[in-house]
C-alpha cells in the first residue's frame, strides 16, 4: 500500500453489517467519525474519544473494539458490526435490544449501543456467561443514568433468551 | 479531542517498517493496536508526521516457545496471548495478570508489545516482563539489539528505545521448575490503571521476589527474604520507602507504600502457597 498523505482523502471500504460500503479518509480520522459523517451510521456514539467511556464499541472482524480507538484507514478492507446490524429484520429490535428495553437498561441511550455489541461479542464467545463474567466484561463501558444494576438483569435475561433459543420475546 | 494530521503507511514485512522508521527518524512512529497511541494522538500529546502500522505483517505475529522463553511478536493482540494454549502452564504470571489489561474491548486490539513500547507506570505488561527478567528485541534498519527489562525501562513512559528504533518482539523466560507466582492489584474500577499492582514469585529454595507498579515511574523489582522470616517486613518497609511513591489524583504516597506493604505480602503469601 502506498503512503497515505496527511491532507489527502483516501477511499476506505468496509463489510459493515454485511454490506459493502465505501467512503472517505484522512489517515488521522477514526472508525467513529467514518462511521457517522461519511457512511451516515450514527448508531455508534461518539463519547470521550480516549478509549475510556465504551460507547463507541463496534466489532472489527468479530471482536470489540473502541471504534474511537480505529483509524478508518486501518481498518479499511474489514468487517465492522455496528448496533445497526443487531435488529433482527428491519424495524425489529434484536435479542439483546429487547432485553434491554423490557428491563429499562437504557435510559437517556447514549452509552447503550456499546453495551450492546460487547454483549453481542460475549454471548457468540461464551453462552453460558455468568453473571461475574457480565460484570466484569461490561467494566469496560460507562453509564451515568442506570447506575448498571437494570443492564445486568437485562444482560442475564439476553443470555437466557438466546441460549433457551427463544425469538419471540416481544 | 481530533488527532493532528499525519501520514499513514501500512507495511508488509518488517524490513520495510524497520527501513522506514529508521529513515524518518522521531516524525515516525510504529501504530500496532493502536490502545495506548490513539488516545495520546486524541490528545495531542504525541504529533508524529507518519504512522507505520505493522499489523499486517504475518511474520511478527507469532508467539514462539524455545522452551526457554515466549517470544512475542509486535503484532500479537493481547487477547491472542491470553488465550495462548498451555500459558497458564509455560507462564503462569502472564496468565494470572493478563486479565487485568485494561478491558476486553482493549485487548482484542491492544498489543503486548505496544504496551511495552508506551512504558506506562503502571502497566502490567510491564511489570511481568521486569519481574521475570525478560527482554525487548529492538531493531532500526537492519541493526538489532536486544535489551534487558532492566534496562529498557528508564522512566516515566521514558524506555532505552531509540526513535529510530522499533520493538521487533519482547521474550518472557518461562516459569522456572519449582517456582510458582501470583498477581494482584488495586484500581478504583476493574480495568482502570493500577494505583498498585503486585506480581510475586517464589522460588523453591523460600527466597521471593516482589516486582511493583504504579508506584515508582517505572516497574521496579526487589528479591526478598521468605515471608515467615524475621527480615521479611523490614526488608518490605524497605522496598516500599525506595520506590519514593508520590501523590497524585488517585492516591496518596502514603497510601501506596502502605498498599505495597500490605498488597505485597499478600501477593507473595499466595504465591509461596501456589508453590507448597
Amino acid at each position: 500500500m502506498p503512503r497515505l498523505s496527511a491532507d489527502r482523502r483516501h477511499p476506505v471500504t468496509l463489510n459493515l453489517n454485511g454490506r459493502t460500503v465505501r467512503g472517505e479518509a484522512e489517515p488521522r480520522m477514526s472508525l467513529t467519525d467514518f462511521l457517522r459523517h461519511e457512511i451516515g451510521a450514527t448508531g455508534t456514539h461518539v463519547g470521550c474519544e480516549h478509549g475510556v467511556c465504551g460507547a463507541c464499541t463496534v466489532l472489527i472482524d468479530g471482536q470489540t473494539a473502541r471504534a474511537c480507538l480505529a483509524l478508518a484507514v486501518q481498518v479499511d478492507g474489514s468487517d465492522v458490526k455496528t448496533v445497526e446490524g443487531l435488529e433482527e429484520e428491519p424495524g425489529r429490535l434484536g435479542v439483546i435490544q429487547e432485553a434491554f428495553r423490557e428491563h429499562h437498561g437504557l435510559q437517556c441511550g447514549f452509552c447503550t449501543p456499546g453495551f450492546l455489541m460487547t454483549l453481542d461479542a460475549l454471548f457468540r464467545e461464551r453462552p453460558d456467561a455468568d453473571e461475574d463474567l457480565i460484570r466484569e466484561t461490561l467494566s469496560g463501558h460507562l453509564c451515568r443514568c442506570t447506575g448498571y444494576a437494570p443492564i445486568v438483569r437485562a444482560a442475564l435475561a439476553a443470555r437466557d433468551w438466546l441460549r433457551d433459543g427463544e425469538t419471540d420475546h416481544a | 479531542m481530533k488527532s493532528a494530521p499525519f501520514d499513514y503507511l501500512r507495511v508488509d514485512s518488517v524490513e520495510e517498517a524497520a527501513q522506514v522508521l529508521a529513515a524518518e527518524g522521531g516524525d515516525a512512529r510504529i501504530i500496532a493496536g493502536g490502545q495506548s497511541l490513539m488516545p495520546m494522538l486524541a490528545m495531542r500529546l504525541a504529533t508524529p508526521a507518519l504512522l507505520v502500522d505493522i499489523m499486517h505483517v504475518e511474520a511478527l505475529r507469532r508467539i514462539d516457545d524455545d522452551g526457554k522463553v515466549l517470544r512475542i511478536g509486535a503484532g500479537v493482540r493481547q487477547r491472542t496471548l491470553e488465550h495462548h494454549a498451555g500459558l497458564a502452564e509455560r507462564h503462569p504470571l502472564l496468565a494470572k495478570a493478563l486479565p487485568w489489561v485494561g478491558h476486553s474491548q482493549t485487548r482484542a486490539r491492544g498489543t503486548v508489545c505496544g504496551s511495552i513500547a508506551h512504558a506506562d507506570p503502571s502497566a502490567e505488561l510491564a511489570l511481568v516482563l521486569m519481574a521475570c527478567g525478560g527482554t525487548v528485541h529492538l531493531r532500526a534498519g537492519r541493526k538489532k539489539r536486544s535489551v534487558a527489562a532492566a534496562d529498557f525501562f528508564t522512566g516515566m513512559m521514558a524506555t532505552a528505545k531509540a526513535e529510530n528504533e522499533m520493538i521487533e518482539a519482547v521474550s518472557y523466560p518461562v516459569a522456572a521448575p519449582g517456582h510458582s507466582y501470583a498477581y494482584r492489584e488495586i484500581a478504583r474500577r476493574h480495568g482502570d490503571y493500577a494505583i498498585v499492582g503486585c506480581a510475586a514469585t517464589a522460588r523453591p529454595d523460600g527466597t521471593t521476589s516482589l516486582a511493583v507498579a504504579g508506584v515508582a515511574d517505572q516497574p521496579m523489582v526487589r528479591d526478598l527474604p521468605p515471608p515467615d522470616d524475621s527480615g521479611f517486613f523490614d526488608a518490605l518497609n524497605q522496598f516500599a520507602w525506595d520506590l519514593n511513591a508520590r501523590d497524585d489524583l488517585h492516591a496518596t504516597g502514603r497510601y501506596r507504600r502502605d498498599m505495597v506493604r500490605r498488597l505485597g505480602r499478600q501477593t507473595i503469601e499466595e504465591a509461596v502457597r501456589c508453590r507448597d
